[in-house]
Formats: structure tokens, C-alpha cells, sequence
């Protein structure tokens, strides 16, 4: 088996591996750096619950070789709580009950993270009104449509959607 | 996954020298590793082309050049297409989920390959995937299938929505090798379905070329089974240009519907002067739709693209 060597840096740590280059991006997080916070939901970009982010950007980590990643900054679940406490996306979600088994929550979290970024940078969603405009109005309806790439099974989107309007407010 | 050999290029030539020499580009990955996990794809080698410098946007020749690696967040995003080619914006808008747009590029998206469920099923005969085998879909469930376009061999659509927006745009593409008007990209499956796209092997996308847009309002409507993160079944972008409730010219292209974003320019003409109401629609499906053909399931596609014409010329209107 031919092995590539890959140098990046996940949660701020510089990491040094050989591996197959069939290896997935969220393979690497998981099988070979020992972060299991991402999950691996489908494994072909259907449900979000692999999603990190990668130089600030949300992706989903399954559809990405871990090959193609090399110099890149990643940031997983694992980084968010610090010394002990939760993120104010991790401590938003408790508080209004944004789970319930809990499976997708990593990825809801860092889809969030991402999401808001995005949002803070005037990028627009499919239900933005006026394309023109950039200073755009968190609603409901947008944050549904910004986080529709992340699937709950036990359907927790009300709370969902509540947590991450929260935040926003607060500006965390 | 098949075992395969990878390259990250660094420029352009290099790109097209490891294509040329049997290596197939990987730019999102999000269509191809997909395909590859299901050995649907087995290349044997991947050529990287995400850092060829070929992800800037920029003016040219009053309209735009889109590099091939542009993210599809990013091209929706950018200023120049909110405000000038809204059309497009709201296509890419439209399209998969953030996390795959962050991903996706210009170059990847135009060749992305078709969602048939019978392609994505090894244990099924498909002539795209193995040619001679037959189409398990022509006699099977046939629901997201084209009317428009194909063959006794496939039946498939093409499943982007960006390439429609860009299709009534008048967007070509340029190559290594040449600059070709978008549908010249797109081969019908005639008896090869196997061949999709009229790239020789090596032929690297570079960028897609936006004209100035026509006037118009640019309207992008896409009908689906849930309101976000699902493929179309019928989409229409269209760039219409409406005065005294008389259209004066309107372009219409449609995804879901055939095996590329399918424009029909000569029942176009017969917008052209027309009264905007749904008899002037009516006249425009019933030439669009002369000769489409229906697989039974699919059959629905009929009267959803008639509603969604008429339900886009009404916006148009008003
Ligand atoms: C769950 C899901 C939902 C989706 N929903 C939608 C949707 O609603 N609408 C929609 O439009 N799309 C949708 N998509 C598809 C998505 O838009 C495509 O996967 C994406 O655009 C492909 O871009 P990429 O850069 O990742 O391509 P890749 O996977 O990297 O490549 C795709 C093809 O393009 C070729 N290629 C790449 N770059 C070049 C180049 N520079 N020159 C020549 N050939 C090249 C590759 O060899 C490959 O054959 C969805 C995808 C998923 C997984
Ligand atoms: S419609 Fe085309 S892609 Fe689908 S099974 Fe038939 S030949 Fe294969
Ligand atoms: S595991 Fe990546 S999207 Fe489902
Ligand atoms: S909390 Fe169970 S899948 Fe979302």
C-alpha cells in the first residue's frame, strides 16, 4: 500500500501522519487522531453530522480526502469547550434542550459556528430577500435554511434553531 | 474505495500533463470521492487541481471570469453576481447544503454526474455506468428522470443547478484547449451515455465566462420534495424583460428535466412580442414540450414544468 505523508494542524496541534491517501478527512480525525466527536452519520455528504471546519470554513469532513489537506487548519468539537467550560454554542444548546441523543450535535454545533461566520460576513441563503443587502436579519426562516445541511433524527430543530438564535443575539 | 495514486498540481500545465497522462482531477471531491466510495468511479489516479490559482473572479469584457476553483459559496456570495447575475446567485443558493457549497467548484459542479439511483447501484444494470449492460430505470422507477433529451439507453438528468443559471446566461467555458458556449460542454446520450461531456482526456476547466447579463429580471425557480438540501425535479431560470405587459424578450433554461441544462431558443422566439399571460406560456410549453417523452413515472414533470413556466412568467409580471 503506498502511504502519503500529511502535515496539518487540527485543534491548534501540528500532526505528522502517513496514510492511505483513500483515507477521509474524518477518517483521520477519528480512526487515527482519536477525535470521535465528529461522527460519521452517512459518509457521502447527506446529513452534516461530520462537519468541522477547515480554515474557518464549514465542510463536511467525509467527503474530502485527508490528502487534500495538508498545511490546512481544522477545528473539531473538541476545541470548542475551554478549560472546562462550554462554548456558548455547547452551553446554548443544553440549555434549550437542542438534542436528544446527541448524534448529531457535534456536527450541529460546528455547522453553527461556521454558519454564523457566514452570516457576520453578509453571505447570503436561499431565503435572503434582497441579494444587494449584506447586513441581513437572523430569522428563523434563515437560520433553518443555513443549517439545513445538518439532519436531527430525533428532529430536535425548534430547540435547535433557539439555541443558535440565542447566540447570535448575545454575539458569541 | 479502489487504491489510487495522488498528485496535488501546482499549476496548470502540470494539471493537464497528469490528465493527459490517465489522472482524473479532483476539485471539491464532493461528487467524485462519493461515486468512488461506491466504486461507481475507480480512477486509478487523482490529480488535485485546487491550487492552480484558478479561484479568482474577476471582470472581463463587461461581464465576468470565474475560475474553476472558485467554491460555489463564494461565487454565490460574490458581489458582482448579487448584483448582476442574481439568477445565478440563487441557483447556487438553491443548490446542496452550505457545507457542500463551501466545497464545491465552478468546474466540479458543471461536470458533477447524475443522481439516477440505478448509476449509484452497482448490484443494477446502467449503460452510463457499464455501456452494453442496459437502463434499469426506462422499466424501473423512473420518477427523477428526463423527459427531454434522451435516449432508448439513458434516461438520466443532470442534476446541476448552477449550469442552468449559467446556460441562460449565455457562459462559456474555457479550457486548456479552447472557449466553448456551456452547452458545447454536454455530449446527449445518444447510444454512448457513458460519454457525458466533450472534454478530450487532460482538458482542464480554467473558468466559465459570463457575457454582460441581458436585461431583464432574472428569476431562478426550482421545484423539489423538501425546501432545502434536495436535488431539483423541475427547475427554470429565466432572464425575461416585460413592458406594457408585452414580453420583449425572455430566455428560459431548465434543470431536472433533461441530460443538460436544456434551453429550446426557437420556442423562445415565440415569446418574443407576446402578451405576458398564460396563453403566451401555454404556446412556449406546448413547442418545449413537442417532443418530450414520459416514462410513467415521471410522467408528472409535464404539468409541473407547465406550472412552473407560467408561475415564473407571473413573477416576471408583476
Ligand atoms: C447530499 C448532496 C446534495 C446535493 N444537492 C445538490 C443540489 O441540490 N443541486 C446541485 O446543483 N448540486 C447538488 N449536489 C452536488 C454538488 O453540487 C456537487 O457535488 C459539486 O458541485 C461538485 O463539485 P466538486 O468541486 O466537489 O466536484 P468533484 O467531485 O471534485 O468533481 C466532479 C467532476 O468534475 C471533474 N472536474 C473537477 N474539476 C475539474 C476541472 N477543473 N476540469 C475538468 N474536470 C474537472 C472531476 O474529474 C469529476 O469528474 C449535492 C451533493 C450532495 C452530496
Ligand atoms: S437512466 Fe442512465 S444512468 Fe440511469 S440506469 Fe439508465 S443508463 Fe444508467
Ligand atoms: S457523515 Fe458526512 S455528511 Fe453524513
Ligand atoms: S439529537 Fe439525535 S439526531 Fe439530533
Amino acid at each position: 500500500m503506498n502511504l502519503a505523508k500529511l502535515a496539518l494542524r487540527v485543534n491548534g496541534r501540528l500532526e505528522q501522519r502517513e496514510v492511505d491517501p483513500r483515507t477521509s478527512l474524518l477518517d483521520l480525525l477519528r480512526e487515527h487522531l482519536a477525535l470521535t466527536g465528529s461522527k460519521k452519520g452517512c459518509d457521502h455528504g447527506q446529513c452534516g453530522a461530520c462537519t468541522v471546519l477547515v480554515n474557518g470554513r464549514r465542510i463536511n469532513a467525509c467527503l474530502t480526502l485527508a490528502v487534500m489537506h495538508e498545511g490546512d487548519e481544522i477545528e473539531t468539537i473538541e476545541s470548542f469547550a475551554e478549560g472546562g467550560a462550554l462554548h456558548p454554542l455547547q452551553a446554548a444548546f443544553v440549555d434549550h434542550d437542542g438534542f436528544q441523543c446527541g448524534y448529531c450535535t457535534p456536527g450541529q454545533i460546528c455547522s453553527a459556528m461556521g454558519m454564523l461566520q457566514e452570516w457576520r460576513a453578509g453571505m447570503p441563503s436561499q431565503v435572503t430577500q434582497d441579494l444587494g443587502q449584506t447586513e441581513i436579519a437572523l430569522s428563523a426562516e434563515e437560520i433553518r435554511e443555513r443549517m439545513s445541511g445538518n439532519l436531527c433524527r430525533c428532529a430536535a430543530y425548534p430547540n435547535i434553531v433557539k439555541a443558535i438564535a440565542e447566540v447570535a443575539e448575545r454575539g458569541a | 474505495m479502489r487504491a489510487f495514486a495522488y498528485t496535488r498540481a501546482t499549476d496548470v500545465a502540470a494539471a493537464a500533463v497528469a490528465g493527459h497522462d490517465g489522472g482524473r482531477f479532483i476539485g471539491g471531491g464532493t461528487n467524485l470521492l462519493d461515486l468512488m466510495k461506491l466504486q461507481v468511479e475507480t480512477p486509478a489516479h487523482l490529480v488535485d487541481v485546487n491550487h492552480l490559482g484558478t479561484d479568482g473572479i474577476e471582470p472581463f469584457e463587461g461581464g465576468l471570469r470565474i475560475g474553476a476553483a472558485v467554491r460555489n459559496s463564494d461565487l454565490a456570495a460574490h458581489k458582482v453576481v448579487r448584483e448582476r447575475y442574481q439568477v445565478l446567485s440563487r441557483a447556487l443558493l438553491s443548490g446542496a447544503s452550505a457545507q457542500l457549497r463551501n466545497k464545491a467548484t465552478t468546474a466540479g459542479n458543471l461536470l458533477q454526474r447524475t443522481r439516477c439511483y440505478y448509476f449509484y447501484d452497482t448490484a443494477k444494470p446502467c449503460n452510463k455506468r457499464d455501456p452494453g449492460a442496459g437502463c434499469a430505470a426506462l422499466d424501473g422507477f423512473n420518477r427523477v428522470h428526463a423527459i427531454l433529451g434522451g435516449s432508448a439507453h439513458c434516461i438520466a438528468t443532470h442534476p446541476s443547478d448552477m449550469a442552468v443559471a449559467m446556460r441562460v446566461l449565455d457562459a462559456r467555458v474555457e479550457t486548456t484547449a479552447r472557449v466553448i458556449p456551456i452547452d458545447e460542454i454536454y455530449a446527449l446520450p445518444g447510444a454512448t451515455p457513458h460519454i457525458e461531456n466533450t472534454l478530450a482526456p487532460g482538458e482542464l476547466i480554467t473558468s466559465v465566462l459570463l457575457p454582460p447579463p441581458p436585461s431583464g429580471r432574472q428569476i431562478y425557480r426550482k421545484v423539489r420534495d423538501r425546501a432545502s438540501y434536495a436535488f431539483a425535479l423541475v427547475s427554470a431560470a429565466a432572464v425575461i424583460d416585460i413592458s406594457g405587459g408585452k414580453i420583449r424578450d425572455a430566455r428560459f433554461a431548465f434543470g431536472g428535466v433533461a441530460p443538460m441544462p436544456w434551453r429550446n431558443e426557437a420556442a423562445e422566439a415565440l415569446l418574443r412580442d407576446a402578451p405576458a399571460n398564460d396563453a403566451t406560456a401555454e404556446t412556449f410549453c406546448d413547442a418545449l414540450l413537442a417532443e418530450a417523452v414520459g416514462h410513467g413515472g415521471n410522467d408528472f414533470k409535464f404539468s409541473l414544468l407547465r406550472r412552473t413556466i407560467k408561475a415564473v412568467l407571473t413573477q416576471a409580471a408583476t
